[in-house]
């Protein structure tokens, strides 16, 4: 029995219990006593008792039984496998694998050609679909056929143990029904613990990914020095053949970091003026009919993939720039800072102007009002008073575009290029952290050299970066909410 | 007392003022006389129009898209709705009390001197600092506040926050100042203050003030007039208003049987 159909039988069971304990309390309720709960809670009440328990077991059996029978089954291969390199023995287990996924359609005497080789053996492997790339040798054969006999009876004595909770579940709930039952309460309980589960999830889930980059990234420094990848400046990972470690290459972040820092920043200088004076318009001059239609419209930018842009500054914005540079006598190459730069500001105009927006609209119009009627013009009203008021709000807002621009890939890559040039002129290309944790992670690679490693400490890199520039910004909101109580 | 106050001339006149708000008609024909140097209370029940008349004064009712208004106000003889008056100007003249205190989130100090910055009333430092300390001496507020100008006027109590909104609404040199409902956000003591404030004010100004509160009106008005349904029910010396009123309506609501 697969572990998806005994979750449908749990659940069809819960439906039950839950009818089950509302038909119960009903007829309790209609002899004349005076129930605590509604029906319904003790229906939820039946169905949780019956399902809570087996559902769990079966989610922690999903996750640990990959574990545990692989273990199982290598732990059975014969001495002279387990004796074998690493890469060997990796390559076994995914040939024993790939035929234990399909063994269960092959017929006894399938298995007998399989074991007896040759040109038949392999016709059959081509027949059931089975991706080796040679006749499986007898002792793989044999695990195979361990494993898949070791899943069956695991999936049925899990099945059997979960079908066994949900009745001993089911009767303790019978046992405990009464009419002095507090099940709303009890149910109440356990919504609290459903949110925190489902909160604690995302939490777990940002530490997993925290924990991983970090334990790569801890085996990178270990072949190259923090202070080189921190301090250094000039980035050559130089790909080399796998196991050459004479050729070690250098791994500057700084060439990285001026990059993304610098595409940043001429982001911001058209993202910030543009997203705020539409902001402004928006929330201080615009009719709600024009309103309603410019905001969405802007909203729609930020809908555009950002690979959209990105062919965009390859096949429009930069040639448009060099060629408009050539005429002012200026050197543009096709990929440059200033091609990716605009072009991710135009991006991350909706950022700044939604954002901002929602922030003036937030200043309190007592406020605009008081201004007003010491003689203040409209647009005076705005500079010294809803902006000034609003300035902590729209400051986190910007920050939160910049972590979007810092994070930015594909405009990158195609606007400014894949060239670690540590320059100060805008003209020139230059990439980003980003855009080299792709290069080293694309292609043919082994994930045990510094080639590949380094992309994990370029993305803890990013994320300390992000992480902070986050805590910044929602420090800088929460301040800002404070004012006005 | 009766007599000064007939003698002299009127400051605000309102001919045949109709206010709507999209359908509603919020103001019916309303014409009125108002002194200077006097305090005038609006009274009336919730929605009765005296706010939307008070705003009409100094054109706070422009910020308001779905508002209309027809027929005249004059200041001083001149009408404030024509075609040539320069409404940002208007308001530096008349100024406006809100029911809130709404200090801008900025220092005492800045608070004070927004409206003297920007109509250039001050011609140095020197200058601008002798404004925001007497319109704060005028508010009461200064020896509250004289050891921290520079904190926030948000961080004030409640009745602070509202002396010194009319400090800020002083400092420009109005002529007129409109209170809507200025202390409805108060409690008894602050509003004693406020109403002691604006019993020096009215030696140097023209006052009008919503409110609520008939002890209030009785107590700081020279003249008072009761709004229903939007429209002016009766306007008088304050005193005829609680001790005779001529219109049913008034006596019925200053008695308290509805409102």
């Amino acid at each position: 029995m697969q572990s998806s159909h005994v979750f449908i039988v749990l659940l069809v069971l819960a439906i039950a219990a839950f009818v089950v304990g509302r038909v119960r309390v009903l007829q309790l309720r209609n002899a004349g006593q005076s129930v605590h709960s509604l029906p319904f809670y003790h229906g939820m009440y039946f169905a949780i008792c019956t399902s809570l328990l087996p559902i769990l077991v079966l989610g922690l059996w999903m996750v640990a039984s990959h574990y545990t029978i692989n273990s199982w089954v290598t732990s059975a291969l014969p001495q002279d496998i387990l004796a074998q390199s690493q890469g060997d023995r990796s390559l076994s287990i995914s040939m024993i694998d790939s035929l234990a996924e399909k063994s269960n359609m092959l017929s006894a005497s399938e298995i007998a050609t399989l074991r007896a080789g040759g040109d038949a053996a392999t016709t059959i492997l081509t027949q059931h679909n089975i991706g080796l790339s040679q006749n499986p040798e007898a002792f793989v054969i044999d695990a195979a056929l361990h494993k898949t006999a070791l899943v069956q009876s695991a999936a049925w004595i899990i099945s059997a143990l979960c079908l066994m909770l949900a009745m001993l579940g089911f009767y303790y709930a019978w046992r405990k029904q009464s009419e002095d039952l507090r099940t709303r309460n009890i149910v109440e309980e356990l919504f609290r613990y459903v949110l925190m589960a489902a909160s604690s999830i995302a939490i777990l889930t940002t530490a997993g990914i925290v924990l991983s980059v970090l334990s790569e990234s801890i085996a990178f420094f270990k072949s190259v020095p923090i202070a080189s990848f921190l301090f250094g400046t000039v980035w050559d990972p130089r790909f080399s053949a796998a196991g050459a470690e004479a050729s070690a290459g250098q791994f500057g972040l700084l060439p990285l970091l001026w990059g993304t820092f610098f595409i940043t920043i001429v982001a911001l200088a058209v993202a910030i003026p543009v997203g705020l004076t539409a902001a402004i318009y928006m929330s201080e001059y615009a009719s709600s009919k024009m309103r309603g239609f410019t905001k969405p419209a802007l909203e729609v930018l930020a809908g555009i993939p950002t690979i959209v842009y990105g062919f965009f500054a390859l096949t429009t914005f930069g040639p448009f720039l060099q060629s408009a540079g050539a005429k002012a006598g200026l050197d543009i190459s096709p990929n440059s800072v200033l091609s990716a730069g605009f072009v991710m500001g135009v991006m991350i105009i909706p950022f700044v102007s939604s954002l901002s927006d929602d922030i003036l609209s937030a200043v309190p119009n007592s406020l605009r009002e008081g201004s007003y009627g010491l003689g203040a013009t409209q647009s005076e009203t705005i500079k010294k008073v809803v902006l000034p008021a609003a300035l902590p709000g729209i400051v986190g807002a910007c920050l939160l575009a910049v972590s979007r621009a810092v994070g930015e890939t594909m405009i990158v890559v195609l606007a400014a290029g894949i060239a670690a040039n540590l320059t100060a002129n805008p003209f020139k290309p230059v990439t980003t952290i980003t855009v080299k944790i792709v290069s080293q992670l694309t292609g043919d690679l082994e994930f045990n050299s510094p080639q590949t490693l380094v992309a994990f400490a370029l993305g803890l890199t990013l994320f300390v970066f992000t992480l902070g520039l986050n805590v910044l910004a929602l420090h800088i909101v929460r301040k800002y909410r404070e004012q006005y109580e | 007392m009766d007599q000064k106050l007939a003698n002299s001339m009127p400051r605000i006149l309102a001919h045949d003022v109709n206010i709507y708000y999209g359908e509603k008609h919020a103001i019916k024909n309303l014409s009125v006389e108002i002194p200077d140097r006097a305090v005038s209370a609006f009274i009336g029940p919730s929605g009765c129009g005296k706010s939307t008349f008070l705003r009409s004064i100094n054109r706070m009712n422009d910020t308001i898209a779905s508002c209309r208004m027809t027929g005249e106000v004059l200041l001083d003889g001149k009408s404030i709705y024509a075609p040539d008056v320069d409404v940002v100007q208007l308001r530096s003249h008349v100024g406006m009390v809100f029911q809130k205190p709404n200090p801008f989130p900025k220092s005492i100090f800045e608070n004070v001197a927004y409206g003297p910055r920007i109509h250039g009333l001050a011609k140095n430092k020197t200058d601008l600092e002798e404004m925001v300390v007497n319109s704060l001496k005028k508010a009461s507020l200064f020896e509250e506040v004289k050891d921290r100008l520079n904190a926030s006027g948000t961080g004030l109590s409640g009745g602070q926050q509202q002396r010194l909104c009319i400090a800020r609404a002083i400092a420009v040199n109005p002529e007129v100042i409109l209170m809507d409902e200025p202390c409805s956000a108060l409690d008894p003591i602050a509003t004693a203050r406020i109403e002691e404030l604006i019993d020096e004010l009215k030696q140097n100004y023209c006052i009008i003030i919503v409110t609520h509160s008939m002890q209030q009106a009785a107590r700081v008005s020279q003249r008072t007039a009761f709004f229903h349904l939007g429209t002016l029910v009766e306007y008088g010396e304050t005193n005829d208003i609680f001790t005779s009123p001529k219109d049913k309506r008034t006596q019925d609501y200053i008695t308290g049987r509805f409102g």
